[in-house]
């Protein structure tokens, strides 16, 4: 029987997340081709209530310790790498969000273990698995596999289906110690997301701006559009990193999710960051300069062209049609 | 304050890019480098810290098409000093990266001043082996935080207060007691223009170190197989015409799905 595969839960606010289930569901699948055990490992304060809703996992190391509430990275590779230690893990995966990101590789450097980042894929031939990982900003893929059976593979969150690491069971669960020193890196609080003007999360419609806006001033169009569509303006992260829309407005990775009936994606190439968040838009249309940009991939409808000359001519015909 | 940034040539993915002839590597015809975004975050938080508190902001870079003007244009906008380091023939992989840049800093500071803070980008879109801040974060065995959208100094430079990026806006506080290293996701404020003029006049009164990188053997254990562009699942249906004929089609469309 192959090393046990080791799942790193991610949980934030007493809740699992969703790549949790999506790395289970990975594991699931691996381990019917190489015969691995899959364990989930817990580690936080207070947790033991989720070790519940790992049953897709054979079994739940729980690591629970007052010290632990919202553990750093530190903390949380330390654990990792004492697990692994002792149930002879051979993967380890954690997941590559904004939650986890750094656990992954602090465990890889601190044990020297090699470390495949943005996973996408797993295959398997003669029981050895290939990591496919996405790279330049989902430009381009390489497959990767390990030289030895041991290794940290970090998962891109969304590539993996969750319901595959559902399970209505529930796995044995083994209590564990760490022997850690304390924590370099502290907890404070959190702090709430801005409730901005809008709701995009609540939006039929939505016009997203993306960097081929190019100005601040650029965006009355933007704002155009929406009004004639009865809509709000969101935004791509570089939109909002210029501070030319407030935090509220960013869909993606560490913004919102947003799931409205339309979506309009002006000058957005459609980075996988951004496609997690708009992802279950019912209808996408986008327009941009470059007929290669990823985002007419996903989308029904797609312009390939200036937004600068084709979004005033879209506002002024909608206008004339509603009055 | 010590503040040291850490700069990450890239690829600039503007441009098309092309698995070369060996297909495991990019076609290096045609690519362009330029700094990643989280690493122009890094540096526009390294100048509003040192307006703050004072202190020197110095950039190591690894040489790569491109660095010059990078640094230069970092000078110019208020960063002390530039460190090149030389000798790598391609980009190495981010492990050996985070090597050759804590030998150069232990280089020049051994130990870290207590005031100490390093910043880099969160990530990069080659971090195929881990990012660079963990990485240094064990080899310095100093403490890291993670997709960093704040930074306040406590304490007179002895504490870092961070906020961190979780998701759906929602964020984290955490302390971390100095000298720490730091990724970077976006500063506090967008990263400052600086006029071209400038950019010149840095380049006439300033200079960039250049150094010998320490390169080490790449870690063993990962074998790179195949590279290739990703196969498109589906595609859009192009509207195509002038800006009137398209927009008739786009209403066209809305009114069908009673969007309109
Ligand atoms: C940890 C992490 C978290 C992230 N979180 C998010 C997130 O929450 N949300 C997010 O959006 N991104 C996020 N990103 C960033 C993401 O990777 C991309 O960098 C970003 O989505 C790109 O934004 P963009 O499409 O606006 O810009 P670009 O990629 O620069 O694309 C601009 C596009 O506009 C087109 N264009 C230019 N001019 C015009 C014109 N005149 N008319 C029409 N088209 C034009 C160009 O052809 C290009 O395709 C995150 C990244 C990471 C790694
Ligand atoms: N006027 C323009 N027309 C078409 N594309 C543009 C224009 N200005 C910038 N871009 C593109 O917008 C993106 C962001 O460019 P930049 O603002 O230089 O970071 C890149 O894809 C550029 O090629």
């Amino acid at each position: 029987m192959a090393n046990p595969i080791l799942v790193l839960a991610e949980h934030l606010r007493g809740s699992l997340t969703e790549v949790t289930f999506e790395m289970l569901g990975a594991a699931r699948a691996l381990a019917q081709s190489t015969g691995a055990p899959v364990q989930a490992l817990l580690v936080g304060s207070g947790v033991e209530p989720l070790a519940a809703q790992l049953g897709a996992a054979d079994s739940v190391l729980l690591v629970d310790r007052p010290d632990l509430a919202n553990p750093s990275s530190e903390q949380v590779s330390l654990a990792a790498e004492q697990a692994a230690g002792k149930t002879g893990a051979g993967l380890i995966f954690v997941a590559g969000t904004n939650v986890s990101t750094g656990i992954g590789t602090l465990l890889a450097a601190r044990a020297k273990l090699p470390l495949v980042n943005f996973c996408r894929e797993i295959k398997v031939a003669d029981g050895r698995p290939t990591f496919v990982s996405q790279l330049f900003g989902g430009k381009v893929f390489a497959e990767v596999r390990m030289a030895g059976d041991r290794g940290v593979v970090s998962l891109y969150p969304g590539a993996f289906r969750a319901e595959a690491g559902r399970a209505d069971k529930a796995a044995p669960v083994e209590r564990c110690d760490l022997q850690a020193p304390p924590a370099k890196v502290r907890f404070r609080r959190f702090v709430e997301p801005e409730t901005g003007d809008v709701d995009i999360t609540r939006q039929d419609v939505l016009v997203a701006v993306g960097r081929g806006i190019q100005s601040q001033d650029n965006l009355a169009l933007a704002e155009e559009l929406a009004q004639v569509l009865k809509g709000a303006v969101c935004a791509s992260r570089p939109v909002i990193d210029q501070g030319w829309l407030p935090l509220s407005r960013q869909v993606g990775k560490s913004g919102m999710s947003v799931k409205p009936r339309l979506y309009i994606a002006l000058g957005i190439s459609g980075a996988p960051e951004h496609w997690e968040g708009m992802q279950s838009s019912r209808l996408i249309i986008a327009f941009n300069t470059d007929p290669k940009a990823p985002i007419f991939d996903g989308s029904q409808y797609g312009v390939c062209g200036d937004l600068l000359d084709y979004v005033p001519a879209l506002t002024e015909k909608l206008k004339a049609r509603s009055s | 304050m010590n503040i040291v940034v850490l700069l990450k040539m890239v690829p600039d993915t503007v441009e098309e890019l092309n698995v070369g002839a060996d297909g495991r590597s990019l076609d290096a015809e045609f690519l362009r480098y330029k700094l990643g975004d989280p690493d122009e975050h890094a540096i526009e938080q390294a100048l509003l810290l040192k307006e703050k508190h004072g202190g020197t902001v110095t950039l190591v870079a690894l040489d790569a098409p491109e660095v010059d003007d990078v640094l230069f244009t970092a000078l110019a906008k208020g960063a002390d000093r530039a460190i090149k380091l030389t000798g790598a023939e391609s980009p190495p992989g981010t492990p050996v990266l985070a090597q050759a840049v804590a030998a150069c800093v232990r280089g020049v500071w051994n130990p870290l001043p207590a005031d100490t803070l390093i910043l880099c980008g969160s990530y990069a879109i080659d971090d195929l082996e881990g990012e660079l801040a963990p990485w240094l974060a064990t080899a310095f065995e100093i403490p890291l935080a993670m997709v960093v959208a704040g930074v306040q100094i406590e304490d007179g430079g002895r504490k870092a207060v961070v906020t961190r990026e979780f998701f759906g806006g929602l964020r984290g506080e955490f302390e971390l007691d100095l000298p720490a290293i730091l990724g970077i996701q976006s500063a506090e404020k967008p990263p400052r223009y600086v006029p071209i003029a400038k950019v010149r006049a840095a380049m006439k009164s300033a200079r960039i170190d250049s150094q010998a990188a320490e390169l080490p053997e790449p870690p063993a254990g990962l074998e790179l197989g195949r590279m290739a562009k990703p196969e498109a699942a589906g595609h859009a249906q192009m509207l195509e015409g002038d800006p009137d004929k398209v927009a008739d089609q786009i209403i066209e469309v809305l009114a069908q799905q009673s969007l309109i």
